[in-house]
């Protein structure tokens, strides 16, 4: 009956089509509920280019889908995670049939591969991994990285690193093509892990349907992660995005002296305007105020209790001095020290470890103490401070009980255009135990909690 | 005037166009591309320095048979510099030549076409023939720009008090590029698509180096985006972009080296790398293997 085949195949396909646009909608509601900002606009958009791509091929609809849903970088993570739970990839690897893989003959195999094996390759890899080691299909409860813990416990990865570099050395002595091989197997194993957890999300969803998979995944957007627990891989964005928002917050101090408008009369053009009205200066023209480099000074508390926080801002100072923008930096815990040229050789990792070694920063026992450590910076560099300069001041304020030496504050605030203090610690913590945070906060123009990217790069905006 | 366009087929065809103009896209840039031309959206392009956001305006030019119009923008760019300006001195010209006559005709006159000077935006609106919009380093110009460029961008119109307003006769198509260094305004996102151009995997880079430089040997080629890659996974100050990959395996063709090893790729470094701290990173980077095999 070739007609009723037909119709059977039609339909099907019908609903095919009447399914994607309400997968699609599931997929940016998923989206806006992990933060990532789509708009109604968007969703339409992003219906009109999955209808014009080639459905049969998942990558196009992939960056279709991203093109129009995603608008920043930072974005594309979630984006992809999610894409993955929503769109999983069709199982045509054969892993799923297959019979548990043996470990030590699976370690062995990675490890040829991790030295060569392509995309591809270590993708089919994951998927056996998960299969064998895995036991998603055995479990109902437990998040993805209950299943990732059980995987790579069977597979110790830095293991199969170091016995793919030592098998290779055979006929590899030279240093260059060693080291550019530890590199790329490392970048492969890399692929391999996100193989795995793309594979249990996939297996799960298959499972247990996307939408409650993707409630489970939501995890915090680079700009939401706290600096207090910011994970190895999470490091490298933040450092990317750390200076975005420097270059941001140069070019918005730069952006509001040019906005002080009006400077003196500009001749030549009120001149050559007055041409379109027969001579008379009707709209004269003013030389715009001459743009001056935004000078910053900040003082960084290093110490233990806010180490974390304190690598952020130690990267933020080093961003903002590859700006261009004219910026001192000072370091302390308790006393203080300028720690410009520090940063103005090394690169930002190089910076920090020379910190310990080079800059004088503890004077008696390594505890914070702000109000001696203000005392000294008075002391030493009060005059580095002119009208001028916003003074940006980072820490807890946590003084161990010592005295504050508020009056400090206040002079530099005085002296200088603005003062801010960026505090790492949650507002509702501020001013209890040893926190001097009432005291110093009546001599700035602002204190701002500040524990995350989005907090920083709102602060940037009013202040600017 | 469309709204959809039909330039292209399907992605795979974009893929093959770009190519010939000497562009080798990846499927991400090819689909977004093929994106842009069919729902008629501008293409905003964002990342690193030197991957080749310019060179794909250009190529998608090339492969479009379509004039390439460039807005570079700068800060302080205004009205006059990137959409159109009287040309005052034509003006008085005529009115001093025409002393004689009537206020009105001469008026008529001076404010027709023959005395407006279309800049960038204007010209590619006007423009009957197939058009590329590039509006290069978006980021850099000032939010009341941004707004202008919105309205241009959204009705594909701009209207001149004097003259009345100019429609698109054939929508160009528009590719903006930004390196990042401000936040663009949700609405102008809004109206893009979006593509975030990174380095481009080893693959691609090999091919580009190979489609580029002809004469590099494929093996050596292999070793130098290897080399590129790696560097890139560093902290530096400024990453060795695709064009340094390029200046780098031209310098080393010049000098007669066929293979890369340690010596060679520490003397040469400087092709690839500005800085002086990047240089001593990289180099440390490159001699010394921090997990030798145990």
């Amino acid at each position: 009956m070739p007609s009723t085949a037909g119709e059977v195949a039609a339909s099907a396909a019908g609903r095919q089509l009447r399914g994607l646009p309400s997968r699609v909608l599931a997929f940016a509601h998923a989206l806006r509920d992990a933060g990532v900002p789509v708009a109604v606009s968007d969703d339409l958009d992003a219906l009109r280019a999955a209808a014009a791509v080639d459905l049969l091929s998942r990558r196009q609809l992939h960056e279709a889908l991203a093109a129009t849903m995603v608008k920043s970088a930072g974005h594309r993570v979630a984006f992809d995670t999610l894409f993955d739970v929503y769109f999983p990839p069709r199982v045509g690897d054969g892993a799923d049939g297959q019979a548990p893989r043996d470990v030590g003959e699976f370690l062995a195999e990675l490890a040829a591969r991790a030295r060569d094996g392509d995309d591809a390759t270590l993708r089919r890899l994951a998927s056996e991994a998960v299969a064998s080691f895995g036991g998603v299909e055995g479990r109902d409860g437990g998040g993805p990285e209950y299943f990732s813990y059980r995987v790579f416990r069977a597979i110790n990865l830095a293991g199969v690193a170091r016995r793919a570099l030592s098998e290779a050395d055979a006929d590899d002595a030279e240093p260059l093509s060693r080291r550019l091989l530890s590199d790329e197997v490392e970048h492969r194993l890399r692929t391999f892990r996100e193989a795995v957890d793309a594979e249990i999300r996939r297996r799960q969803a298959l499972r247990r349907g996307a939408d409650e998979v993707a409630r489970r995944l939501v995890r915090a957007l680079p700009e939401d992660v706290d600096f207090f627990s910011v994970t190895a891989d999470e490091q490298a964005e933040m450092r990317r995005a750390v200076r975005v928002l420097a270059r941001r917050l140069a070019s918005r101090l730069a952006v509001r002296r040019r906005n002080a408008r009006r400077g003196r009369l500009d001749v030549r053009r009120t001149l050559r305007r007055s041409l379109a009205t027969g001579g008379v200066p009707l709209d004269p023209a003013y030389r715009p105020r001459r743009v001056t480099r935004p000078e910053l000074l900040l003082l960084c508390d290093v110490s233990g209790s806010v180490a974390a926080f304190a690598r952020f801002t130690l990267l933020l100072c080093h961003a903002l001095q590859g700006q261009g923008a004219r910026v001192r930096s000072f370091a302390f815990v308790d006393t203080v020290d300028e720690v410009t040229d520090l940063f103005a050789e090394h690169d930002a990792g190089d910076a920090l470890r020379r910190l310990s070694t080079d800059a004088a920063v503890v004077w008696l026992d390594g505890h914070s103490d702000y109000g001696h450590a203000f005392e000294r910076f008075h002391a030493g560099w009060a005059d580095a401070v002119t009208p001028r300069t916003t003074v940006l001041v980072l820490g807890d304020a946590r003084n161990n009980y010592r005295a504050t030496n508020a009056w400090v504050l206040a002079d530099l605030r005085r002296r200088g255009r603005r003062l801010y203090w960026l505090n790492p610690e949650p507002s509702g913590s501020w001013g209890t135990g040893d926190s001097a945070v009432t005291e110093y906060a009546r001599h700035c123009d602002a204190m701002v909690e500040c524990r995350n990217l989005r907090q920083l790069a709102a602060f940037i905006e009013t202040i600017a | 005037m469309t709204d959809r366009g039909t330039a292209f087929a399907d992605p795979a065809d974009v893929s093959t166009r770009l190519r010939a103009a000497g562009y080798l896209p990846d499927e991400a840039i090819a689909t977004v591309a093929f994106l842009g031309d069919r729902l008629g959206k501008p293409v905003l392009v964002e990342g690193p320095a030197g991957v080749g956001k310019t060179e794909l305006a250009k190529a998608l030019a090339t492969a479009l048979g379509a004039e390439l119009v460039r807005l570079q923008c700068y800060e302080g760019l205004d009205e006059a510099k990137a959409l159109y300006e009287w040309n005052y001195q034509k003006q008085l010209l005529r009115i001093q030549a025409g002393a004689g006559r009537a206020w009105d005709e001469t008026a008529d006159d001076i404010f027709s076409r023959e005395y407006l000077l279309t800049r960038p935006l204007l010209h590619a609106i006007s423009s009957p023939t197939p058009t590329v919009l590039l509006v290069d380093e978006i980021d850099k110009v000032d939010f009341e720009f941004e707004a202008l460029l919105l309205e241009v961008l959204s009705d594909f119109q701009v209207t001149v008090p004097e003259l009345g307003t100019v429609s698109a006769v054939r929508r160009p198509y528009v590719v903006l590029t930004s390196n990042n260094t401000r936040e663009l305004s949700e609405a102008l996102k809004r109206r893009c698509l979006y593509l975030h151009m990174d380095y481009p995997d080893l693959e691609r880079e090999r091919e580009i180096v190979l489609a580029r430089v002809p004469q590099v040997p494929a093996a050596l080629a292999d070793q130098l985006v290897r080399i590129v890659r790696s560097l890139r996974s560093l902290e530096l100050r400024k990453p060795p972009a695709i064009s340094e990959t390029l200046d780098w395996a031209q310098a080393l063709i010049e000098l007669g080296y066929d293979a890369v090893d340690e010596g060679v790729a520490r003397a040469t470094l400087s092709v690839l790398l500005k800085h002086r701290g990047d240089l001593r990173t990289a180099g440390a980077h490159l001699t010394v293997p921090d997990r030798a095999a145990t």
